[in-house]
This record gives C-alpha cells, sequence and structure tokens, in this order.
C-alpha cells in the first residue's frame, strides 16, 4: 500500500538502553559507547548479542564494524546519516526489512564522544560550508540555528522570554531523571541573564555537550511477545530531507521536511496530529520544539511556544513533552535522536518512575538533522 | 597584512566564476539559461528545472536582510575580528541567498531589523579573494 499502512504496527521496539554512562566519560572511545549501548539494550530485550542480524547506525562508524567489533556477520546493514535525527528515520528502515524477512533482530546504535573527542575523526567534505559560511565566521550550529530563530521572532513576533520558557519548561522534566545532566531548577530570568554565545541564543538557550551511546532493538511484532518488556508498536514513520545549506531553506520558519515526515508517520499510523498523549522533540535549541509543533501541524504557525507555558507540556500538564530533560538538560552528545526514541519507549512501558506520564498510550517522537534540514518522525504505541 | 577571518577553501571548479567576479568587484550569480531562475550556491545543474546550460548574471548587490544573529564570540579558529560582530543572511534582489556579515551597523538587536534594506560592500582580503559584506542601504 503506498501510504505503509501494511506496515503500521507490524514491528515492535523490544529493548532500549543508554551506554553504562552517559555525561563527560574522557575514558571512553565512540565505539566503547556504541557497544555499551548494544549490549545493553539487547539485554534490556531479554535477546542476546548472537540473535542480532540487522545493524544500523549513523555517524562517523560504519555499520561494518560495528558487526566487526560484535564478532556478527549481519545479513542487513544501514548507514544512513543525514544528521541527528537519522536513528529515528532508521527506525523505519527496519521496519520495513524486519517487516519483509530481510533480517530478523535489527539494533540500530548510536556511540558518540560528542564532549571529550575519544576517537572523532573530523574529516569530512566542506567544499560548501568552507566557501561560503566559513569565510563569514559561520561555525557550528549555534551560528545557523539563529537565523532560523530570528526569522521568526520577525515573522511571528515571538519573544526571547518564550524560548526561554523552553529550557524552564524542559528543566523541569530533567529534575526527575536522575540520568539527566542538569537537574537544578531554572527560572525564566536564569535564562535571559546566561552567557550570551550568539543571539539571539544565551548559554541556556543551547543544548548539552556530552559523551553518551544509545541503542534500540526491534523485532516482528509476533517475535517480540516471547521479548523481556512491554512491546512498543512502530504504528508510523516517516522521513525526509530538505536541504544542507541553510540559504536553501525555502522558508526559515517551517521545515518542510518535518511537514512531510509528519505527514507520512501520520498517515501510516491512522491518527491525527493531536491525538498524542506524550511528545519527544529534538531540542538543540529552545526554538527547535516549538518550531517542530508548527510544521507538524500540532500547533499553529507562530504558536508552538505556547505549548510551554506552565500546565501544558510541564510535568502534571496536559500534554508532556520532553519528559527524559532533553538535550537541553539530560544529554546531547552530537547525534541525539536515539534518546527520544529511548524515552519514548520507556514512557510506554511505564517504567519512568517520579516522571512517568499516567496513562500514556500515543507517543510522537520527532527529529531533525542538521538545521531542520532532515526529520525523522515516530508515531510508537503500546496498543496496536 | 595578517587575515582576519578564513579564506574560503576548497574553492570549488563550478563556483570559481563567483571569486573570479567578486575580484573585479562584481557580484555574479549562477542563472539557467533555459528557464532564467538565478540561483545560489553555484552548481552545474538548475535546482528548478534541472537544465544543465547554466550561465551568469551580474546582481544588483541591493538586497534584503533576511536574517541574522550577533556573534559574541569566534565560531571559527581563524577568526580573529573582536565580537561582537553581526553574522548575516541576506535575501539578493535577484532572489537567492547568500550568508555573509553586516558591517557599518550597531551589533545591537535594536539597530537591526529583519527585512531591512542593504547593499553589497566589497571587501578585498587578498590578490585572490574578495568578500561580499553587506551594509544597510541609508
Ligand atoms: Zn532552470
Amino acid at each position: 500500500m503506498a501510504d505503509g499502512r501494511s506496515l503500521s504496527s507490524s514491528v515492535c521496539i523490544v529493548g532500549v538502553d543508554e551506554s553504562d554512562e552517559i555525561g563527560n566519560l574522557p575514558g571512553k572511545s565512540q565505539l566503547t559507547l556504541h557497544l555499551e549501548a548494544i549490549t545493553n539494550a539487547v539485554r534490556d530485550a531479554g535477546l542476546k548479542v548472537s540473535d542480532v542480524d540487522g545493524i544500523f547506525t549513523a555517524g562517523q562508524h560504519s555499520p561494518a564494524l560495528l558487526g566487526e567489533a560484535l564478532g556478527i556477520i549481519p545479513r542487513y546493514v544501514d548507514g544512513t546519516t543525514v544528521g541527528g535525527c537519522s536513528f529515528i528515520i532508521e527506525v523505519g528502515h527496519a521496519v520495513a526489512a524486519l517487516h519483509h524477512g530481510l533480517c530478523h533482530v535489527a539494533v540500530i546504535s548510536h556511540g558518540e564522544s560528542g564532549r571529550s573527542g575519544v576517537g572523532v575523526s573530523p574529516r569530512r567534505d566542506t567544499s560548501l560550508t568552507g566557501q561560503f559560511e566559513a569565510p563569514f565566521g559561520f561555525g557550528g550550529a549555534p551560528t545557523l540555528f539563529g537565523m532560523i530563530t530570528t526569522r521568526h521572532m520577525h515573522v511571528y513576533g515571538t519573544t526571547l522570554e518564550q524560548w526561554a520558557q523552553v529550557a524552564v519548561a524542559t528543566r523541569k522534566w530533567a529534575a526527575l531523571n536522575p540520568k539527566a545532566l542538569r537537574r537544578e531548577p531554572i527560572t525564566v530570568a536564569d535564562v535571559l541573564n546566561s552567557r550570551p554565545v550568539v543571539y539571539p541564543f544565551n548559554v541556556l538557550n543551547i543544548c548539552l555537550v556530552t559523551d553518551a551511546g544509545g541503542a534500540v532493538v526491534l523485532t516482528r511484532a509476533d517475535r517480540a511477545k516471547d521479548c523481556a518488556k512491554t512491546p512498543v508498536y512502530v504504528r508510523g514513520v516517516g522521513e525526509s530531507t530538505e536541504h544542507v545549506m541553510l540559504t536553501q531553506m525555502r522558508d526559515l520558519t517551517f521545515s518542510e521536511a518535518t511537514h512531510l515526515a509528519g505527514e507520512k508517520a501520520f498517515r501510516m499510523a491512522d491518527v491525527a496530529p493531536r491525538d498524542f498523549d506524550h511528545i519527544m522533540l529534538y531540542d538543540a535549541f529552545t526554538s527547535g520544539p516549538p518550531i517542530m509543533l508548527e510544521s507538524l501541524g500540532i500547533a499553529a504557525r507562530g504558536e508552538g511556544v505556547h505549548f510551554f507555558a506552565e500546565g501544558r507540556a510541564t510535568p502534571g500538564g496536559k500534554l508532556p513533552i520532553n519528559t527524559n530533560g532533553g538535550g537541553l538538560s539530560y544529554t546531547h552528545s552530537g547525534m541525539y535522536g536515539i534518546f527520544p526514541i529511548i524515552e519514548a519507549t520507556r514512557q510506554l512501558r511505564g517504567e519512568c518512575g517520579p516522571r512517568q506520564v499516567p496513562n500514556v498510550r500515543l507517543s510522537l517522537v520527532n527529529g531533525m538533522g542538521g538545521m531542520l534540514s532532515a526529520a525523522g518522525t515516530l508515531v510508537l504505541s503500546n496498543e496496536r | 597584512m595578517e587575515l582576519d577571518r578564513p579564506l574560503p577553501s576548497p574553492i570549488t571548479p563550478e563556483a570559481k566564476p563567483f571569486w573570479d567576479g567578486l575580484r573585479e568587484r562584481k557580484l555574479l550569480l549562477p542563472r539557467c539559461q533555459a528557464c532564467g531562475h538565478a540561483f545560489f550556491y553555484p552548481r552545474v545543474l538548475c535546482p528548478r528545472c534541472h537544465a544543465r546550460d547554466i550561465g551568469w548574471i551580474q546582481a544588483s548587490g541591493r538586497g534584503k536582510l533576511h536574517a541574522f544573529e550577533i556573534a559574541y564570540q569566534a565560531f571559527h579558529k581563524a577568526w580573529k575580528i573582536k565580537p561582537p560582530y553581526v553574522l548575516a543572511m541576506v535575501e539578493l534582489a535577484e532572489g537567492p541567498r547568500l550568508m555573509t556579515n553586516l558591517v557599518n551597523v550597531e551589533p545591537d538587536p535594536k539597530a537591526i531589523k529583519c527585512d531591512m534594506p542593504v547593499q553589497v560592500v566589497f571587501s578585498k582580503l587578498t590578490d585572490e579573494i574578495t568578500l561580499p559584506l553587506f551594509e544597510p542601504v541609508r
């Protein structure tokens, strides 16, 4: 079927976990972060590493290296690397491969020494950024995502106070997550008075920089029943890419890639944008989640920030968002996309202790790659 | 003289006319000979109609500030200009956007507005390289 509905709920997430530790880990290589996360997630599923026959990863390490390090000769590999949402997109690829029997147990792995740089190679093609961005002082994500943010402020009148509210709401969740790096409460004034980095961003508008690994294990729904934990059904998947160079983004205030990814995932899952009771959004910057809500059609254009007011996205609120504390306060190794999948799975299993959202049935995961350049969307549920 | 910012590198063959034009204080843009679409960055096909017949036009050098940032630190190891300085995305009158710096302006969010009219300022770095910077139209 063209809209992917025949794949809906045919595959489940059966295992998730981080590396043994996340945070500041100068003693661990990227490969170690991968291998810890994979073994932990496979154990969480009640499976053995030798059961894995599909290897999916993104970033600097190829699935071939992970296969080698694990001592596995995989039947299926995928190294799609379109930025931090690659792992979210790879859930869709794994669903297709598992559904059609191209592999039987898929692991999607992330390992990144983003803070300490252990085992990091800087090699990449810089012919576009080197010619058309670097000579003007651009370098790194904050110097680019800020453009999206000032344009949104111009078009919709969004304020620095409103963006700050996103950091404050997310920190409230981090306070409830023992694995979060930053747990002390913050106020809007704290954000506005924190160190200016590049207007419109102060340091508290920008995600953490950490070392971390994470992995997700998937198998077909019929086999998932034999795994250790409550299966989480992948009801919808969507992906797209729009640009790499920010000048090429059609409308800086609206992500076409996110819109298309969401539309595909919602149609496959047969849900509407307002149906979710838990949402995980890739928060590299405070302005990211509101613009994603707008691009997905969950918020009207220019109104995404209102979702982060007290009593909505916050603990006890009507629509909890980024319940792990997000890239802003929990962890952000560089390619954060594996972690919102892990958190959504834990919420749908009811494993989240003080931060557990009551009666979660339907969870949305949406991530970006680059500067809203690529997008991956998942509709996950503990019901088929 | 010691350079205070990174030189464009590597210069790709398809972008060479752009850099050659700047040396003569001309802002050149690639334009599709088939459909007339002007675009930037340079590439060997038209991103609108996918024709492979690309020529060059001289841009007016006028445009609007599409978005901006004010940097309070260096973000590139070769950047030596003292902060704060203004990072800018300019939309040219001909349509394409490019990244640049807004100069001859107070680096203060109160002094800078999206969509304000701007014009090119040619800034010679070396005998080979001149950069297109922009300033507010007064
Ligand atoms: Zn054309």
